[in-house]
Order: C-alpha cells, then sequence, then structure tokens
C-alpha cells in the first residue's frame, strides 16, 4: 500500500498535471479502492447522444471525456483539448487535441467529435438534446436538426487528427462551458456502426474516459473498472466504482448506514437529526436549482392574476423562511430571486423584496392586495397544481396556509408528472410549481427560462428584459446586465421564488476528493480516492 | 376435454387481440407522451423523435404496424424512454427475475397458507386455530411496503445476514426478503379459504361417511377433504400466481431487484408506450393461460365437473 501510494506521489511529482489525485497528508489509502454510489432510478441510456439525465450523466462522464472537464470547483480545465484558440469575433474555436486512447487503443481524433457531434444533431439519431448543439450555437445546427441541411453541414471540422474547427453563429460567452456537458462527448464510430443501439452495452461499449464499462444491470447496478488506455491513468487512484439502485430514499439510507453504499441523499427532513448523530457524514452544499410557483399569464390564463398587484402580493407574503427551516431542513437558502445565489459572479439586485423584514413584506402584501379590490371579504381564488412528491405536496399546503389569511383561496390540485409538464407546457393551469436546475455555472442559464421565447411556461413577455439578455450574450461585463434582468423579475413576479436547493447527502468519510463547491455537483471518479479508516 | 382446450385458445386470441387495441388506444388518450419533460422540446426535436418511433402516424396505422411486428417478427419494438434497449430485451431481462422471486413466493404462500388453514379447521375453535386465525389476520394487515423496510432494518442493517436490496441469480441471500415481503399476505388469504372451505366439506355428508365407516382420521383429511377443500383455494390461486410471476412494483422498488412490476408501472407513468403494452400482452397472456389451467385442473380434482 505504501508503495502505490510512493509512486503515485513519484508520478505526480513527475508529471505535475494540474489536478493529480493525491492523499493528503497522514492519509493513508485503503487497500481496496472502490466507491459505491446510489441511483435512484434505472439509468436512461448510456448513448452520449441519447442521455438526458442525471444518473446518465453521473455514469458517463466516468465513460467518456470531452474537450473540457471540470475540476473540483467546477472550472473548466483540458479534457480531451490540451489547448485552444478563439478567434477575435469569438465566432470560430480551434482545439488543439492531446494524444489520448479509446478503451479499444485507437487513438481519440478530431473526427470522432465531428462524427460524434453530427451525430446528434442527424433527425434519425432522434436525439432528445439535440437541442443542446443548438445552446451551443453551432454553426447550422438548427438547419440541419429540421432537415434543411445535410449533417455534414455543422460547423465543426476536423483540421487534421489532433486538430477541430468549431463555427459559431454568434459570439457565446458560456461556450467553453457547455463543452463538459455529455453530449458534447466524442463517440466512437466503427463501434458505433458495427453495433447499432446495442454499442453502449457490456464488452462492446468502447469510450476514452478513465474508467471501462465492466457489467450493467438496468435498475440494479452498474460497475465501471479503470481504464488502462485512459491519458491520464498513471494518476487515478480509485479501481472500481459501483452505482446501485434503490428506488427508495429511505431504504437507501438504511443500506447506507449498513455500509453497502458510500454516499446517499438524505431524505427531506431528516438532516437535522443525522447531522447531530453523524456530523462527519451529513452535509449540505449549494445545489443549483430554483424552485417556483409559476403564474399563467397567457389568454387562457385566470384574470386575476394579470393584475400585477395580486401577483406580488402572492410573491410578499410566502413564509420562505418557514419553508426552508421548518419543512425542508436541509440548508436550503429561501429564494427572492430565480437565479441561484451561489451562481458565479451572480449578485442579488439591491431592493429586492428579501432585504425586507417579514413584518413589512406582509404589510406591504396586504395593501396591494386591498388596492387591488380583493381581502378576507372577497378572495381571490386559484388553483395550484403540482405533481406527485410528498415535499411539493409539503410545501403546496404551507402555500396555501400562508395565503389564506390574506384572502387568497388556493385549491390544491395534485396530477401525476407527465400530465403537470404537459398542462404546464399548454397553459393549461393557474399557478403551478417548477424548478429549474443549471446547466452551467452562469446566471443566463436560469434568466433564459423567462425569455419571451425561452421555455417560459407562463408566458410572461417583457420587452426590456428580452433585450438585455440579448445584450448579455455578446457583453464583456455580463453581471450588471444580469442584475437589472432580476430586478425586473422582482418588480413583475411572474413567479413566487419559493427556494434554492442544497445538496443534503451521506457520504462515507473514507471516501475522499468528492467535489463540495461545485455548484453543479458533476463528479469525476479519477478524482477519488479511499483512505483507510 | 381437448376440444375445451382448443376452443378457450381460440376464444384466447380474439381476446388478447380486443385487450391490445383497447389498452393502445387509452395510452394514447393520456395526457402527455413519452416526451414531454420539464423542458419542452424545440418542435424539430420532438418531429424527429416521433419520425423514428412512428408516433406521427394515425393511430389506426400504429396499432396495425405494431401488431405486424409482434406476429411477423416477435418484436414488440423499441423503448422509447430507454433508447439503447428494445421492449423483448428489457422483458428478457426483468421477467426472468419477477419470474424466480414470485414463483417461490407462490410455492412458500401456498405451502404455508394451506397447511395454516388445514391445520386451523381441524382444530377448530382450539388455541391453534386461533393462534392460526390470528397469524393470518396479522400478516394480512402488514402491507408489503411496510413489511419491506422492516425486513431491510432487521436482516440489513441490524444483523448485517442478508443483502439490502438489489438482485443475483447466483445468489439465494437476494431472494430470501422480497419472497418474505411478497408471499405473506397471499400466505394470509390462502389459509383464509382454505380453512373457510375445509370447515364446509369436513362438515359435509361424505365425510360423514368416511368416518362412520371406521377410516382412519388421516385419511379422511387427506384423501376425502383435502381435494374437495382446494377448489375455491385453487380458483384463487390462477390469478394470484399469475400477478406474483409478473412482479409487485411495491417488492421491485423496496429491494431494487431490476424487475418488470416497477418497469410496468414506470412505462404507464412515463409513458413508455411500446413496453407498456409488451408487459400488458405478456400479463394478458398469462392470464388467460393459467385460467384456462385452472379448469383443467378442477375437472381433474372434482369428477362431477365436465366440459
Amino acid at each position: 500500500m505504501i508503495k502505490l501510494f510512493a509512486s503515485t506521489a513519484l508520478v505526480a511529482l513527475l508529471a505535475i498535471p494540474a489536478h493529480a489525485v493525491q492523499p493528503a497528508e497522514g492519509e493513508t489509502l485503503a487497500d481496496t479502492q472502490t466507491y459505491t454510489y446510489w441511483l435512484l432510478d434505472a439509468i436512461k441510456s448510456l448513448d452520449p447522444a441519447k442521455n438526458t439525465d442525471v444518473e446518465g450523466s453521473d455514469a458517463l462522464r466516468q465513460l467518456f471525456e470531452g474537450l473540457m472537464i471540470e475540476d473540483a470547483q467546477g472550472n473548466m480545465i483540458p479534457g480531451m483539448a490540451e489547448s485552444h484558440d478563439v478567434s477575435d469575433d469569438g465566432l470560430t474555436y480551434t482545439f488543439h487535441l492531446r494524444d489520448a486512447n479509446w478503451s479499444n487503443g485507437r487513438p481519440v481524433t478530431a473526427g470522432d467529435f465531428v462524427y460524434a457531434w453530427q451525430r446528434v444533431v442527424t433527425p434519425e439519431t432522434a436525439s432528445e438534446y439535440a437541442w443542446y448543439m443548438e445552446l451551443m450555437n453551432i454553426q447550422n445546427a438548427s438547419e440541419i436538426i429540421a432537415g434543411e441541411l445535410a449533417p455534414d453541414q455543422l460547423g465543426v471540422r476536423a483540421v487534421d487528427d489532433k486538430t477541430l474547427e468549431v463555427k459559431l453563429t454568434q459570439a457565446t460567452p458560456y461556450f467553453l462551458n457547455t463543452l463538459s456537458h455529455t453530449t458534447a462527448y466524442p463517440v466512437p464510430q466503427a463501434v458505433v456502426e458495427e453495433h447499432g443501439d446495442g454499442w453502449v452495452q457490456p464488452g462492446n461499449l468502447v469510450g476514452n474516459g478513465a474508467f471501462t464499462l465492466a457489467s450493467h444491470n438496468l435498475g440494479v447496478d452498474i460497475v465501471f473498472e479503470k481504464n488502462p488506455e485512459y491519458w491520464d491513468a498513471d494518476n487515478v487512484l480509485m479501481q472500481t466504482v459501483r452505482g446501485v439502485t434503490v428506488n427508495d430514499n429511505n431504504v437507501a439510507l438504511t443500506r447506507y448506514q449498513a455500509g453497502e453504499l458510500d454516499r446517499v441523499q438524505i431524505p427531506a427532513g431528516q438532516y437535522p437529526r443525522l447531522e447531530e448523530e453523524s456530523p462527519e457524514e451529513a452535509t449540505s452544499v449549494p445545489y443549483g436549482c430554483s424552485y417556483a410557483y409559476v403564474f399563467n399569464l397567457s389568454e387562457k390564463g385566470p384574470e386575476v392574476l394579470k393584475d400585477q398587484r395580486v401577483r406580488e402580493a402572492m410573491a410578499l407574503s410566502l413564509n420562505r423562511d418557514v419553508i426552508v427551516d421548518q419543512i425542508l431542513q436541509g440548508g436550503q437558502e429561501p429564494a427572492y430571486t430565480w437565479v441561484h445565489w451561489a451562481i458565479n459572479g451572480f449578485a442579488a439586485p439591491e431592493g429586492n423584496m428579501g432585504e425586507m423584514t417579514a413584518e413589512e413584506r406582509m404589510s406591504r402584501a396586504k395593501e396591494l392586495l386591498a388596492e387591488a379590490g380583493y381581502g378576507p371579504d372577497n378572495p381571490v381564488q386559484l388553483e395550484l397544481q403540482y405533481n406527485t412528491d410528498d415535499s411539493h405536496r409539503l410545501l403546496a399546503i404551507a402555500a396555501q396556509q400562508f395565503w389564506r389569511p390574506l384572502g387568497i383561496e388556493i385549491e390544491l390540485n395534485n396530477v401525476e408528472w407527465k400530465v403537470h409538464t404537459d398542462r404546464m407546457q399548454n397553459q393549461d393551469f393557474e399557478v403551478a410549481r417548477y424548478a429549474w436546475c443549471a446547466d452551467y455555472n452562469e446566471a443566463s442559464t436560469f434568466l433564459d427560462w423567462f425569455r419571451t421565447d425561452g421555455y417560459n411556461s407562463g408566458k410572461w413577455s417583457n420587452e426590456e428584459y428580452d433585450r438585455l439578455l440579448a445584450e448579455a450574450a455578446t457583453a464583456e461585463d455580463t453581471a450588471p446586465l444580469y442584475q437589472q434582468a432580476e430586478a425586473i423579475l422582482d418588480e413583475e413576479n411572474p413567479a413566487v421564488f419559493v427556494y434554492h436547493y442544497a445538496k443534503v447527502d451521506m457520504i462515507n468519510t473514507a471516501i475522499k476528493g468528492l467535489p463540495r463547491e461545485n455548484l453543479l455537483n458533476t463528479w469525476y471518479a479519477k478524482d477519488l480516492y479511499r483512505v483507510a479508516e | 376435454m381437448f376440444a375445451f382446450v382448443l376452443r378457450r385458445l381460440a376464444v384466447a386470441i380474439p381476446t388478447l387481440l380486443l385487450l391490445i387495441v383497447f389498452s393502445f388506444t387509452l395510452m394514447h388518450l393520456a395526457p402527455g407522451g413519452p416526451f414531454t419533460g420539464e423542458r419542452a422540446l424545440p418542435p424539430q426535436v420532438l418531429a424527429n423523435l416521433e419520425a423514428r418511433y412512428g408516433l406521427n402516424d394515425p393511430l389506426w396505422l400504429q396499432i396495425w404496424n405494431y401488431l405486424v411486428g409482434i406476429v411477423v417478427h416477435f418484436d414488440f419494438g423499441p423503448s422509447f424512454v430507454y433508447p439503447d434497449r428494445t421492449v423483448n430485451q428489457l422483458i428478457a431481462a426483468g421477467f426472468p427475475v419477477t419470474l424466480t422471486y414470485g414463483a417461490l413466493s407462490f410455492a412458500a404462500a401456498v405451502i404455508f397458507g394451506v397447511s395454516l388453514g388445514v391445520v386451523a379447521a381441524i382444530r377448530h375453535n382450539s388455541w391453534t386455530d386461533y393462534l392460526a386465525v390470528g397469524v393470518s389476520i396479522g400478516a394480512q394487515v402488514l402491507p408489503n411496503f411496510v413489511m419491506a423496510p422492516l425486513l431491510v432494518l432487521v436482516f440489513t442493517l441490524w444483523y448485517g445476514l442478508l443483502p439490502g436490496g438489489g438482485w443475483s441469480f447466483n445468489d439465494p441471500s437476494f431472494w430470501i426478503m422480497p419472497v418474505i415481503a411478497l408471499a405473506t399476505s397471499y400466505m394470509a388469504s390462502i389459509a383464509r379459504i382454505t380453512r373457510s372451505s375445509m370447515l364446509e366439506v369436513l362438515g359435509s355428508n361424505h365425510i360423514r361417511t368416511a368416518r362412520a365407516k371406521g377410516m382412519p382420521e388421516r385419511r379422511v383429511i387427506l384423501r376425502h377433504a383435502l381435494k374437495p377443500a382446494m377448489l375455491p383455494v385453487i380458483s384463487y390461486l390462477g390469478p394470484v400466481f399469475v400477478s406474483m410471476i409478473t412482479g409487485s412494483v411495491v417488492i421491485d422498488i423496496y429491494f431494487s431487484t431490476g424487475g418488470i412490476g416497477k418497469a410496468f408501472v414506470d412505462s404507464a407513468l412515463n409513458r413508455d408506450y411500446a413496453v407498456m403494452m409488451g408487459v400488458t400482452i405478456l400479463v394478458g397472456a398469462l392470464t388467460i393461460l393459467f385460467n384456462l389451467l385452472v379448469d383443467v385442473l378442477y375437472a381433474w380434482i372434482d369428477p362431477k365437473i365436465r366440459y
């Protein structure tokens, strides 16, 4: 063991890569380097072009590597691309790839990226995340998805085996941030063409990540083994990673306590107890998602919500402190902005309603409602729709209680997930619960949602808001623009922002290297190691 | 008898066909589709997905293509939600799991349930009877969604004897808790049906005659009482067997077995049309088959029944 430690330290010393993994002083590596993590559900797809969820992304991050990867703080660092150049107009990126191999020993080339990205936008691939190439603003992505241009017209080109050139439709400040996403991973053309849809099965799958796929029993477990072909394999300590599906969070916690899992989410409301019992293991860190009640402001929406005073009164009178301190109890933060408070470089606008005291908010809410002609004698009547889930139900009941004394009568409407989203997207609701998670660590990932042509299921629309975001897309200093945009949301109240998420987990103290300062919570098993206890 | 079986099998085909058309239509009537999610997909992306899976064809054509796929290639189509896999692959992976723990649970429920019921009936109104009735009521009111986490707590966390979930065909320690959790309430029902049916038979004329002849009690029970007393039990067991081997969503969720019980419920919630159809057809076909088997068993047990 000491030998392994010594040799790793030596290699680390010689190579000095920016992110070499090594135990801290006083730590002894465990004999078996294994990490077992929890999956709530089966992994839907291991095909980078078809993956759509967190479970799949966590697995793919071990099996493949994009042009960029993330360090422990979530900053972009070189992955497959050793370096890159940007043209002066910000429209052309040239990536210089490092010498790296696929797990079958073949070299990773620029052509592999070209093939993978073209495959995502090809209509026949039917990728749900084809829009991601549009988010990246890659030239011709939209036209190819629409079937108007051939896939080889995509703005990505292999200059030679080690040089990749990407052309964008507009300067995109967050472009480099999009490159660590699974949709932008390279895939091995020969393997995909040989096996078709089955290319991702164990035995067939060839990746360029730090791990290979050893086995995958759908809905039971998935096992990864260290990939000796990985370019930085010498700096990878972890040998075996296992993802175990446990469909019930409480059972998962029991199995964590029985030592079957190294990491598990803490079920809602249990953080205070576990933190007292095992303070070393119970953790809570900010997590880039925001929770809101969205108002339907479309033509189909209720008349009463078109009155801004009613919306503001509802936003003011929702007692977020009770929600985070009494109900959620896991280190979540009350939300008065749509952008998560911990997003890079974001500052909440001055004078937002979060700066008022609870009493001020309450009395202002009463005033506004009275001005609008409503009160306990003449109550506003609305329906609040939420999808089936215990904590959504608790929060909805709480909201109902907060609003009732003011004269806002809420009828709760619980529907299953598909019905909920279908109704939201067709504006068949009055008030609906919603949550959005950051795609990348920058405020626009949240703010884009409320653009007139954004997802925006409540159909709120504001020209000034759209203009600010359009300006931010190419601006040098985006922070003041984002702050102004958020100030408009604070004034117009297209939704009630409820809370900002935290990731609340039990983590085995023997596992080191998990990122605790990365808002998106993306983790790479290559950075982990297990210490002897 | 042979003609009866043939006739029943002939009826099975239109029954299945009706089942397919009916469920297919119902499923498509439900709001939302397989690709509805928190992000509304851009229309072009959605159109490409629908084209790939034939969802933009008229409903009658979709049903027709689906039927042709099954009849000609035995192909139940691709999964919309698990794009790496076909429905055939999903069922081939999940069904053996539920078949294993389901069949074992069935055996356990029948063996313990019938024994308990028979003993209770023979020792009618004794403490044995009360104990048996008590046990079966207790087992009945302890639902498996309560029992499953309790089992994990006791056997995994406290005693560390059994794995808390997952599945392996090579290691029976993975089977024990799912079998206990699934079998218990069925065992209770079987015990109660057996007991009351047995009590009725024990009071009938032919048992009195057998006893009057001086036949040993053991023989009276095993030879003359048990067989007729089994009739109502067997009619209960047919559908129970099917529902046990096609899995229980509760067992699959709490023990994360990867079985098709959860896959079935998920497919409905996810609008994974093809998977849902595949499992519906599997359950439908098995139900028809086992109902037929029960009818055949009837004739074998009770000579008065003729087809």
